[in-house]
């Protein structure tokens, strides 16, 4: 630009602010308002909506055509759920299915209470004492005397504080967790851990972290990655109650959680440990006190122990133990317990007796149990063409085929030749919802009451099934 | 006549009313002259609620003042402690737990009475003392034999002698008490398909289905029956199970005025034109949850009206009757037999045994298709282990004496003698003036008490007069609305109520509980007592 442009713009710009000094107030508003009604609409309007409003004749039309899908879709009439058989008597160490008496591998009856005359006159004498059901939840009047004595009981059995007991197994799990972790808590899960503990994950509305099935360097890395995002914002950390959510002896899988890991983390990483302990209770430990004892942790350290009384202890309902810090929060706040009916007086009079004969001092239940389910590890294993998953010492084994001979069908085929044998054992059946559904596999499982005959007996059933199903 | 509804109105009206505000219902029937149905909730009087609300302020006050003197050091904190490290995360945040600590601490004893004996008709209350204003108890080992008003024994069932125990004790014998397994594996024992043809004929279904649990029949069946894309229009004023169940669906869940059939009819109307949120897509099902008998009210839903919008609509009907069934109804079948429509037209009736048959568990039932699809996706069915075999043979018994299968007319008479045991004791109490909630034929009575304090004083009272009775406040009700809510049995004899009534007439006195502005304030010996015996005898 030449000198003579620059003088000729500054002439321009000059003659511009004197015309604005000299133009009338009117003009001058007029042009201000226009500026600003035209940045409004440009940057600042908007754009409304519009208002879809329908006629009478519409809605009318639109109610008349709606057709709703129906209430639930048909089933296939062929589905196994729908031709379980039926079974008329006590279902023991032995069942009788079609008027053929069959050793039973297939129900949760580790310490064979099902049917033991003691466990049934207790029950009696209970009926005659309180009549059957209890009319009432805990906070009226269906609180009775012989449940304050069970909780004792539970408590003092895994020396903790405090117990609290439920009137379903189900029901146990899925409304402790909603009662302690809210929206914005983080529960730490193990993937394999069963559909109870999957519904009150579910129930609790909060951010879950699954870690692989029993993975410990899978857990410390979800951990890690947790503890940059605290160090990020640590106020919000301050408030962000963390839980671990695993199973003692998973019942999916038949193996044992790695739990001094888990002690030694949540010390690092503030966790609280939620530990379920529904197949572990009464089949692992020298005492049948579960994998605490079998490790030789200190109980103090698991903020909340719960079970089920439905499994090793022959009756029906769960409970849960700990400190009464943990515990008595559960009275209030745990809809399982508070919005249900209580337990039943005569399977709460079982359970005591159940616990009586576990805490007897010559018992020799939990040392035989450990042993035998070693002893049928090795022998299963023995038989080419079968995995077994779970650890020896666990009473509840999963077998599998190998590989792509893995499927349902087969698995029942060996199913029903093993009842031609007089050997009942079951499919593991699922939901298809689970969060992981585990590989087909037969659930078996050990009463501490078959002898080596019998478990020798089912090694050469299964074997048999085996060449029958792949030939 | 029952009102008409009519569709207009139900869209422009959007009154949000309060229970306690809602004006008087009078149906009666013209029809049948035995057929007696009124239903009132009389209001709150501004007094009362001023005063509740005040007494509530100063307590939260004095709550705030302690927990001060607690941080303090000046109180001891007589709450127990976590045993885990101090740089832990709190399990529970001061003010969730603030509630616990400062009000329901100081009247904690009112709630959960143990007790020592059958929970029948009279019942023994193990009296519990405490030194240290009931942060902890003691029990004295005194046994109160008190009359039961608190237990769910509608039918009188809950007994420890009789057919029915003996039935229970024979088949503990027979079978054990569990089977330790599945319905899906090797739970599904013969007791269980009686039991569920017994009660699929009871109620005039095609199947049913029974369950260990009644409030995991709810929470655990719901999400199978609807799901994400699906609507729920649940009343207000449902169990904490059906809320649980709902929420687990995944489906969305709009709330209506409780027992408000213009609500419910413009919620519906909305829903169908407007489909779902933000895509405008129409719901693939819409599922109508209400109770038989609503527990803490005292009311019966207005079954024949709510079928009436449910074929309109095209929408399925889920009847919660765990209160009602076996306690309503000239014949014990529940709200469809109260109201005599047709059992089909309810799409899932579901029930407990808890109540009306002195048992546990609860059942699903209506047509085989429904039933079958629940059999297979239950939760319950699949993970949980079926029935325990005296539980089960207690309602089968239970249920041959209601039919009269036993051959005797106990079964009846038992209903009659619930129906005659409810009336004198309401007609009773209203005419004494207290105000009392819900159906004239509803077992379930609840009284309003108004204050906190007094939900206490009522409990404590009466007890001291032999009479076990349920008192509830915040938060099972409204802040306001806390109640003493009597459950009238079979078993009670005309003595039992004679005596409960005159306890009632003292404490009343004592506590100041007539608030009635409809009726007169009465006490007990200046009602005409020949009247109400004429009634009851006939």
């Amino acid at each position: 630009m030449t000198r003579g442009d620059i003088e000729s713009l500054a002439t321009d710009f000059y003659d511009l602010l004197e015309s604005f000094k000299h133009a009338p107030v009117y003009h001058l508003s007029f042009e201000i308002f226009l500026v600003l009604a035209v940045s409004w609409l440009v940057f600042f309007r908007k754009p409304r909506p519009i208002e879809k409003k329908l006629t009478e004749k519409e809605k009318q039309e639109l109610i008349d055509e709606w057709q709703p899908e129906p209430l639930v879709p048909s089933v296939d009439p062929n589905h196994p759920a729908l031709n379980v058989r039926v079974l008329d008597g006590i279902v023991g160490k032995t069942v009788e299915i079609d008027g053929r008496t069959s050793l039973n591998f297939a129900t949760f009856n580790f310490l064979n209470f099902v049917g033991k005359q003691r466990i049934a006159d207790k029950a009696i004498q209970a009926v005659q004492k309180y009549g059957v059901g209890s009319c009432g939840p805990r906070g009226f009047y269906g609180t009775i005397d012989i449940h304050l004595e069970l909780e004792e009981r539970l408590a003092r059995f895994f020396n903790c504080e405090e117990g609290i007991i439920y009137s379903y197994g189900f029901s146990t799990i899925a409304s402790i967790i909603p009662a302690y972790s809210k929206r914005n808590d983080i529960l730490f899960v193990d993937e394999g851990v069963h559909y109870a503990i999957q519904k009150g994950v579910e129930a609790s509305r909060s951010h879950v972290k699954w870690f692989r099935h029993n993975d410990i360097a899978d857990l410390e890395r979800l951990l890690a990655e947790q503890e940059i995002l605290d160090k990020k914002n640590p106020k919000k950390a301050r408030s962000i109650r963390r839980f671990l959510i695993i199973e003692g002896l998973y019942v999916n899988y038949g193996d044992i959680c790695p739990l001094q890991r888990m002690v030694e983390l949540k010390y690092k990483y503030k966790y609280r440990i939620f530990l379920d302990e529904s197949v572990s209770f009464g089949t692992i430990g020298q005492t049948g006190r579960g994998v605490t004892e079998y490790y030789n942790i200190d109980r103090q350290k698991i903020d909340l122990i719960s079970s089920t009384l439905e499994y090793a202890v022959g009756s029906i309902g769960g409970f849960a133990v700990g400190s009464s810090f943990v515990v008595d929060h559960q009275r209030l706040s745990a809809q399982g317990y508070c919005f249900s009916a209580s337990l039943p007086p005569l399977l709460a009079a079982a359970a005591i007796e159940a616990l009586n004969i576990m805490e007897e001092d010559n018992t020799t239940l939990f040392e035989t149990i450990m042993d035998k389910s070693k002893r049928l590890h090795k022998k299963i294993l023995s038989i080419k063409g079968y995995i077994v998953n779970g650890d020896e010492i666990s009473p509840l084994k999963h077998l599998r085929l190998t590989n792509a001979l893995n499927t349902i069908g087969r698995l029942e085929e060996i199913v029903q030749f093993a009842q031609t044998r007089d050997i009942t054992i079951t499919v593991a059946r699922y939901l298809s919802d689970e969060h992981r559904l585990p590989e087909p596999s037969i659930r078996l499982i050990l009463n501490v009451e078959m002898n080596d005959e019998e478990l020798e007996f089912l090694c050469t059933v299964l074997q048999e099934a085996l060449v029958k199903v792949t030939t | 006549m029952p009102e008409k509804v009519n569709a207009d109105q139900g869209l422009d009206k959007k009154m949000n009313k309060s229970l306690s505000s809602n004006s008087k219902v009078k149906h009666f029937n013209k029809k049948e002259s035995l057929f007696h149905n009124y239903e009132d909730f009389e209001e709150t009087p501004t007094s009362a609620a001023v005063i509740t609300v005040l007494g509530y302020a100063i307590l939260t006050a004095l709550g705030w003042l302690r927990d001060f003197l607690r941080n303090i050091g000046f109180e001891e904190k007589k709450t127990a402690n976590d045993p885990n490290p101090k740089d832990f995360v709190p399990l529970y945040q001061s003010y969730e737990c603030f509630y616990t600590r400062n009000l329901y601490t100081r009247i904690r004893d009112v709630f959960n009475q143990p007790i020592a004996s059958v929970a029948g008709a009279k019942v023994e209350v193990m009296e519990r003392l405490s030194d240290d204003f009931n942060w902890t108890f003691k029990f004295s080992g005194k046994k109160l034999p008190s009359i039961n008003l608190g237990s769910y024994n509608y039918l009188g069932f809950a007994e420890n002698q009789g057919p029915c125990s003996e039935q229970a004790i024979k088949s503990i014998e027979k079978y054990g008490v569990t089977t330790s397994s599945t319905r899906h594996e090797l739970g599904n024992q013969q007791y269980m398909k009686e039991l569920e043809c017994l009660m699929a004929e009871y109620l005039s279904m095609e199947d049913c289905i029974a369950f260990g649990m009644g409030f995991a029949t709810n929470a655990l069946n719901i999400p199978i029956l609807v799901g994400k894309g699906d609507l729920i229009l649940s009343d207000r004023l449902n169990h904490t199970s059906l809320i649980l169940g709902a929420r687990l669906s995944g489906a969305a869940v709009h709330t209506f005025d409780h027992n408000d059939i213009q609500d419910l009819e413009s919620k519906l109307r909305d829903a169908i034109i407007h489909g779902q949120p933000r895509t405008c897509r129409p719901w693939k099902k819409i599922l109508i949850i209400v109770e038989g008998v609503y527990s803490m009210e005292g009311s019966l839903c207005k079954l024949s009206e709510i079928i009436e919008l449910k074929k309109k609509y095209k929408a399925y009907l889920y009847v919660d009757e765990a209160h009602s069934i076996g306690a309503i109804g000239p014949r014990g079948r529940g709200v469809v037999d109260y109201w005599k429509v047709n059992a089909n037209d309810i799409d899932i009736h579901m029930g407990t045994f808890t109540k009306s048959f002195g048992s546990a568990g609860g059942y699903l039932a209506g047509k085989k298709t429904l039933i079958d699809h629940i059999r297979v996706y239950s939760h319950s069915a699949c993970y949980s282990s079926s029935m325990s075999a005296p539980i089960v043979q207690q309602i089968i018994s239970a249920l041959n004496i209601i039919m009269g299968r036993d051959g005797t007319n106990d079964g009846q008479k038992r209903i009659q003698q619930l129906a005659c045991n409810v009336r004198y004791f309401r007609r009773q109490l209203v005419d004494m003036g207290f105000i009392v909630y819900g159906n004239d034929n509803s077992p379930v009575v609840p009284v309003m008490i108004f204050m906190p304090a007094k939900i206490a004083a009522v409990n404590r009272e009466m007890l001291k007069r032999g009479c076990a009775v349920v008192t509830v406040g915040f938060p099972a009700t409204a802040l306001t609305e806390s109640r003493v809510r009597f459950c009238i049995s079979a078993g009670h004899t005309k003595e039992m109520l004679d005596h409960a009534l005159k306890s009632m007439d003292e404490v009343g006195q004592l506590v100041s509980l007539r608030y009635s502005k409809q009726n007169r304030h009465r006490r007990w010996h200046e009602l005409n007592h020949a009247d109400y015996d004429k009634e009851y005898l006939s």
